[in-house]
């Protein structure tokens, strides 16, 4: 595995009907260290999802590049998008089987789908789980590639508190069971400083990196609010440009 | 519930059979004949093979020219609503041939091959095409893009994105397509045997024409109407419940 660099000169969306053309990123640039779990941080709106597709080789109209370590070629990766993006008319299971390569085992479906307590619900379909659970689906098909960057858009928004806490729980399980690295788009700076090991906080657009900072908390000690809360107090105290972009 | 399911539609078809019979005893004429009647002319005409043979040669033709335009009509349907360029091109051939008159491209077809077989086919076809062609690129300009962008993110093949997630968005628009499909070629297929067949359906019905037998017109119809609705019964319904299975 190796370090990612990210260098995006510019994204411009051109103008459409009313709307004038509107630059969503200018001059960005951003290394994921490998193993390294990132959490991006900004302002709604701000161009996240843009640069996560842009990762992910889904949006290709943008200047700059992405290259893991001299390559111009990215690693595996698995993305989790906002809208869990299950097809409703294959199960549970059919959809996380369906992203595997033809000579992976489907065998390795099962403990995923424990881990994150869906082996009762693997042959629902979609449209019989609550929100929660497809976003936990989506979880699964993302780390059934074995991915080496993990690409998170927001993927415990509009859940209820005590299920979020559940799956960051779960996610973190899954992600020291078998390390690689995670760029996670939030906008919830409590969600942040749980998960990541260094916070990016970007810009309102035209999108660039407004502080990068990294979270010396021990694993361990990441279940007490407490201490994230003390955290995230200091961070605002520390950094007061920060407050903004929240 | 099962009122409404099974006994009015039954009772809808007797009141449709009590109508006819009064009709028939208020005209009395040649030219109505009674149920009674007509049915003793179909059970005559299915003894001596003749309603079996011609509604077997049209049902082929009908099964021919109906697979040929769908699976046609899917492949180009799919293309240009993928494809803005293409679809910009073809769109006025499109408007144009659905705007031929069916009895236009018949006769058109018998001049340019002659009176054939695959003649009557492709005139069949070129009318049914257009048809399938519209509904297909409707169903595909409004794919979902955020599922193809999912199964592009996890590298599916064009395969797997075919049957996986296109084809399933695509099913209604397919039922819609079949559906109007088998209504619409039925009644060209008997234009098509009449001009130029010597068998099938539609000869068999010039032929009652020319004698005025409208009983067995009559007969022959309701035998044809049967047959469709038992495709709809037997297979359209069927291919619905299970594709829809997914759904609240």
């Amino acid at each position: 595995m190796t370090d990612i660099h990210i260098d995006i000169h510019g994204k411009t969306y051109p103008a459409m009907g009313q709307a004038t053309s509107h630059l969503a990123i200018a001059d960005l640039k951003l290394v994921l260290k490998s193993g390294e779990f990132i959490c991006l941080v900004g302002p709604s709106g701000c161009g996240k999802t843009t640069l996560l597709n842009i990762i992910a080789g889904l949006d290709q109209d943008y200047a700059g590049n992405i290259r893991a370590g001299q390559l111009p070629k990215l690693p595996k990766i698995g993305y989790i998008f906002q809208n869990p993006r299950l097809l409703p008319w294959r199960t549970v299971r059919e959809n996380i089987e369906l992203v595997l390569a033809e000579d992976q085992s489907t065998a390795a479906i099962t403990p995923l789908l424990k881990a994150m307590q869906l082996l009762e619900s693997q042959h629902a379909y979609p449209e019989r789980l609550s929100l929660g659970m497809s976003r936990r689906v989506a979880i699964v098909r993302a780390f059934a590639v074995n991915p080496e960057l993990l690409l998170m858009d927001e993927p415990f928004v509009s859940l209820d508190a005590p299920t979020a806490r559940q799956a960051r729980v779960l996610l973190l399980r899954l992600w020291e069971q078998r390390p690689h690295t995670v760029l996670f788009v939030t906008h919830d700076l409590r969600e942040a400083i749980a998960l990541a090991d260094r916070l990016v906080f970007l810009t309102a657009p035209p999108m660039r990196v407004a502080s990068d900072i990294c979270v010396p908390i021990a694993r361990a000690d990441r279940h007490d609010e407490q201490v994230i809360e003390a955290f995230r107090q200091q961070l605002l105290n520390d950094y007061p440009e920060i407050k903004q972009l929240l | 519930m099962a009122f409404t399911k099974h006994f009015l539609p039954g009772l809808s078809v007797l009141a449709l059979l009590a109508l006819w019979q009064v009709l028939a005893v208020v005209v009395h004429s040649n030219s109505l004949p009674a149920p009674a009647v007509v049915a003793q002319v179909f059970w005559l005409a299915c003894t001596t093979g003749q309603l079996p043979f011609h509604l077997g040669v049209t049902l082929l033709r009908l099964v021919v020219s109906f697979s040929i335009a769908m699976l046609l009509g899917c492949a180009i349907g799919i293309v240009l609503g993928r494809n803005k360029r293409l679809d910009a091109f073809f769109d006025n051939w499109l408007v144009i041939f659905l705007n031929v008159p069916a009895l236009v491209t018949i006769i058109l077809c018998y001049v340019w091959f002659g009176l054939v077989e695959s003649a009557a086919i492709l005139a069949v076809v070129i009318n049914k095409l257009p048809n399938v062609i519209v509904t297909i690129r409707e169903g595909t300009r409004m794919l979902d893009q955020d599922l193809l962008d999912m199964a592009r993110c996890f590298h599916f093949s064009k395969r797997k994105t075919l049957a996986h997630v296109i084809w399933p968005q695509l099913h209604p628009f397919v039922m819609a397509a079949t559906r109007s499909g088998l209504a619409l070629v039925w009644k060209i297929i008997l234009v098509v045997e009449l001009l130029g067949r010597s068998n099938g359906m539609g000869y068999q019905l010039h032929l009652f024409f020319q004698m005025f037998d409208v009983a067995s017109i009559l007969a022959y119809t309701i035998a044809f109407v049967v047959v469709i609705q038992l495709l709809e019964l037997l297979i359209l319904k069927p291919l619905d419940t299970r594709s829809q299975r997914w759904r609240r």
